[in-house]
């Protein structure tokens, strides 16, 4: 038989049976039944995000259906001084809609509908749960899509690429989700609808968009997107290009920037990586490569002409011992197929893998290939690498068992490690998945806590009450200082009042 | 960037001791966009002392700068290695400073297809009216960690501090570039506009005005060709087209002459900038339009009150500023009140103390003693 509960377990179980049973009565008075879970079994599937290292029963899950339902939890949330944790699809990747145990999970998977698409005015305004790849889809008719296209598109939802800044691998040439909205809906902490952006190019006062994009639904729940469609190009053309050296692959990247080329996509993929995605999906990859890149171009058959022809030469410069052009379409999405499958082939290679994020400088991308190689040996660990390299951004996917504990200890150091680094050589801790609950440590290493304190100040301009996601993305300074990781400027460290062991 | 430097160093002991006896300060660059704006308030605070380019490195397509840089120097190192700010933002007079260019987030022609400046702000190093020097965002072009604080200083008029070093993304020089003319009315040029703009054309810039229509194609030669063959119109020469340009950014061509001299004969006649969905057909205001953006930048010349201006723009889903001339009512609209109040917020967060007194977006200084 077990032994009992310690006491202090037993009094915390009874008193957020208390609170649930609060705060289910009072969104019962808000929301049909149907909208409303709380039973552990019910509950179970909002537990993780993408990020299934972190879970967390949340006290109640709300799937609201209407703008008025939305306001009128989150009001009687703040009423009751309930923090709540909005969620979309929960493809996330770094816990940002982990549950609060204390807390309500804002399901918005209800917001499914494309509620206005304008043609000529090239833009369409959505629900936030509308997928990424159905507001393309929607569009094509038209001869318009949505640009940013992050892996997860056919099942990510734009409310999450809004509260990511999502990215893509089209990023360099087309921006990034904050280059791609005029606007978004929502609601304060208060349940008070707010507008951020509008309908021109600008609108008036402090621009606050780029702020809430990317805020990991800490600022503010949005319920709706006005995303703008851009002409879809007439053709796109992807050039594979094989190397036997990292640096050759590195300094080849560079070479077509400095070219004057922004190609529409750019991106390389290790050995271990390449092996284990041509076994997943069969594109034609060279096995026999350390590194490959792959280089579109679209845009009109004539400038595709130009650029591919241009590129060619470059990539051949610089020493890339094949290359192979996409003949048709069908080919162009086979290349693609490899690179935007990486995640769920390496799935195959591990029982569990973690994703790394973090940018650099695009000079410093064999230095990191290096590194990581390093690493790998450091912590007993493997590693594959795809990388978004026209603008630095590596996904490092480090394998693990997360059945044997000290390997994902290891895992974690592994990841710091990299993120680390990545700070190191000028370049941040997160490029696109966001900084959630996985990154909280790192934050402490690229920003001062002077820095983090302003971040904090900035949350509480919106959320006053901090009931938004909270404990997410800005690490307390009390926690930088226990995780031991603190920048150190002009060799001083901050709170020296405060003792370290 | 490191407090040791004097120049930095003398803004952050300034503005601590304006904080400690409560003067307001009023941060000035070159002066250029003295004339934009609500009216500075407190003493200057000149910040062109902090100045020149920390790094550029073309392959990385990034430069930073210090606030006081000029950014006709900016520019020039730049064109060197064949780059540029797409945004072509505009000067408004040599002494224009890149810090200046940030706060005033004003962006010349191409903005409808290129972005404006806040699109191009990678990171920037703040001294915020706490008098910390503080750095968000970085040089890389995908970079979340933290809420993005650097974007938001593009246009915010010295609100939140002085923007001490910008990163900026910069962008390779279009291989080509060709200048059409049309003759045609407002309402069909805005058609026209957006219909082309639904293509896969290098449409990079458009004006219109007096029954002409304006266009610039630019992009890869192939594909610029290929467009000027399609859409017709009367071509206009290489130095012309130019010299079109760079009067249209700079408000010296003959529409804004007409609006200086409008002004001069007339006190109540007031240069309007609306900010306006691109489609909106062409508002009914009397006086003088030229539209740029495709029609989601407008320019009006006009001697209506200033209600009957702001009404128009609000119910098109817009919004109007008083660019130049009689600033008596507001020079910018004012937000929603629950965007109001977090603007505010933000303000306060930035600047507890009022120090720079909401810069010059705001006429009504929060936190201020």
């Amino acid at each position: 038989m077990n032994a009992p509960p310690p006491v202090d377990k037993v009094d915390e179980r009874a008193a957020r049976a208390a609170r649930q049973h609060e705060v289910v009565a009072a969104l019962s008075a808000l929301l049909p039944a149907r909208c409303l879970l709380w039973q552990a079994e019910d509950v179970a599937p909002y537990e993780c995000d993408g990020l299934t290292a972190y879970r967390a029963h949340p006290l109640v899950v709300a799937l609201p259906e209407t703008d008025a339902e939305v306001a009128s939890v989150l009001h009687t949330c703040h009423r009751l001084n309930v923090p709540v944790v909005a969620r979309g699809a929960g493809t996330g990747l770094s816990g940002g809609a982990l549950p609060h145990r204390l807390g309500v999970t804002l399901s918005l998977a209800k917001f499914n509908r494309i509620l206005k698409l304008d043609a000529a005015a090239r833009t369409a305004r959505v629900q936030c749960g509308v997928r990424n790849l159905a507001i393309s889809e929607a569009a094509a008719p038209h001869g318009l899509y949505y640009a940013p296209d992050p892996s997860s598109q056919i099942a990510c939802t734009i409310g999450g690429n809004v509260a990511e800044n999502a990215g893509g691998v089209h990023c360099l040439k087309y921006g990034l989700t904050l280059h791609n909205v005029l606007s978004v809906k929502g609601y304060t902490a208060e349940g008070e609808e707010v507008v951020f952006g509008g309908d021109a190019l600008d609108a008036a006062g402090l621009d606050l968009l780029p702020l809430v994009i990317g805020s990991e639904g800490m600022l503010a729940v949005v319920t709706e997107v006005t995303v703008k469609l851009v002409p879809k190009p007439q053709l796109a053309r992807c050039i594979v290009a094989s190397f036997d050296d990292i640096r050759k692959a590195g300094e080849a990247v560079a070479s077509i920037i400095a070219a004057g080329i922004i190609p529409a996509g750019l991106e390389m993929m290790d050995k271990p990586m390449t092996a284990a995605v041509e076994d997943f999906v069969h594109a034609g990859y060279d096995l026999g490569a350390v590194a490959i890149l792959l280089c579109e171009s679209d845009g009109t058959p004539e400038e595709v002409a130009e650029e591919t022809a241009r590129m060619l030469d470059v990539l051949t410069g610089a020493g890339a011992t094949h290359v192979e052009v996409s003949r048709d379409e069908a080919q162009r999405l086979k290349f693609w197929s490899g690179r935007k499958n990486a995640f769920p082939a390496s799935g195959r290679l591990s029982p569990d893998y973690m994703c790394m994020d973090s940018t650099i400088p695009r000079k410093r991308l064999a230095d990191m290939l290096l590194a990581i190689a390093q690493m790998e040996t450091k912590y007993g660990l493997r590693c594959a690498n795809v990388f978004h390299a026209g603008d630095g951004n590596l996904h490092p996917l480090i394998l693990f068992d997360a059945n044997e504990a000290d390997q994902l200890r290891r895992c974690e150091a592994f990841g710091a490690d990299i993120l680390e680094t990545s700070v190191r050589m000028g370049g941040t801790v997160t490029g696109e998945h966001g900084v959630g609950i996985e990154k909280l440590g790192s934050m402490c290493v690229q920003f001062s806590p002077e820095e983090l304190e302003q971040f904090a100040a900035v949350k509480r301009a919106f959320d006053p009450s901090e009931l938004l996601n909270p404990g997410k993305v800005i690490p307390t300074l009390q926690r930088c200082v226990e995780g031991g990781k603190m920048q150190v400027r002009k060799g001083l460290l901050p709170f020296p009042e405060l003792p370290r062991f | 960037m490191s407090t040791d430097e004097p120049a930095l160093q003398a803004l952050v002991d300034r503005v601590r001791a304006a904080r400690v006896d409560r003067t307001r300060l009023a941060i000035r660059g070159g002066g250029s966009k003295d004339f934009y704006g609500e009216a500075a308030q407190g003493e200057t605070l000149d910040v062109t002392g902090l100045r020149g380019v920390s790094s550029y490195e073309p392959t990385e397509l990034v430069v930073t700068a210090r606030c006081g840089t000029p950014l006709a120097e900016l520019e020039a190192m730049l064109a060197e290695r064949g780059q540029c700010l797409p945004f072509e933002p505009p000067h408004f007079g040599r002494a224009a400073t890149v810090g200046g260019m940030v706060a005033a987030g004003l962006a010349g022609p191409p903005r409808a297809a290129v972005g404006g400046v806040r699109d191009y702000v990678l990171g920037a190093t703040l001294l915020s009216g706490r008098a910390e020097v503080l750095s968000f965002g970085g040089q890389v072009i995908k970079n979340v960690a933290g809420y993005d604080v650097s974007r938001i200083l593009a246009g915010s008029m010295g609100a939140l501090g002085v923007v001490c070093e910008v990163s900026l993304k910069v962008l390779p020089r279009a291989r080509a570039t060709a200048t059409l003319r049309f003759e045609t009315g407002q309402a069909a040029a805005i058609e026209r506009m957006s219909v082309w703009a639904g293509q896969p054309l290098p449409v990079n810039a458009s004006a219109w005005w007096n029954d002409t229509l304006v266009v610039r194609l630019q992009g890869a030669m192939a594909a610029v060709d290929a467009a000027v063959a399609r859409l017709g119109g009367e071509r206009i020469g290489a130095d012309p087209a130019s010299a079109f340009w760079v009067g249209l950014r700079e408000q010296t061509d003959e529409f804004f002459a007409g609006a200086l001299r409008e002004s001069q004969d007339n006190p109540a006649s007031r240069l309007w900038r609306l900010s306006l969905p691109q489609t909106t057909p062409p508002l009914a205001l009397p006086g003088e339009s030229l539209l740029e953006w495709g029609g989601a930048q407008r320019w009006l010349v006009s001697a209506a009150p200033v209600a009957t201006v702001r009404d128009a723009a609000a119910r098109a889903g817009g919004h109007a500023t008083v660019f130049r001339g009689d600033k008596a009512d507001g020079v910018f609209t004012s937000p929603a009140p629950a965007l109001a109040l977090i603007q505010r917020r933000l303000v306060q967060a930035f600047d507890p103390d009022g120090v720079y007194a909401g810069g010059r977006l705001n006429r009504d200084a929060p936190g201020a003693g």
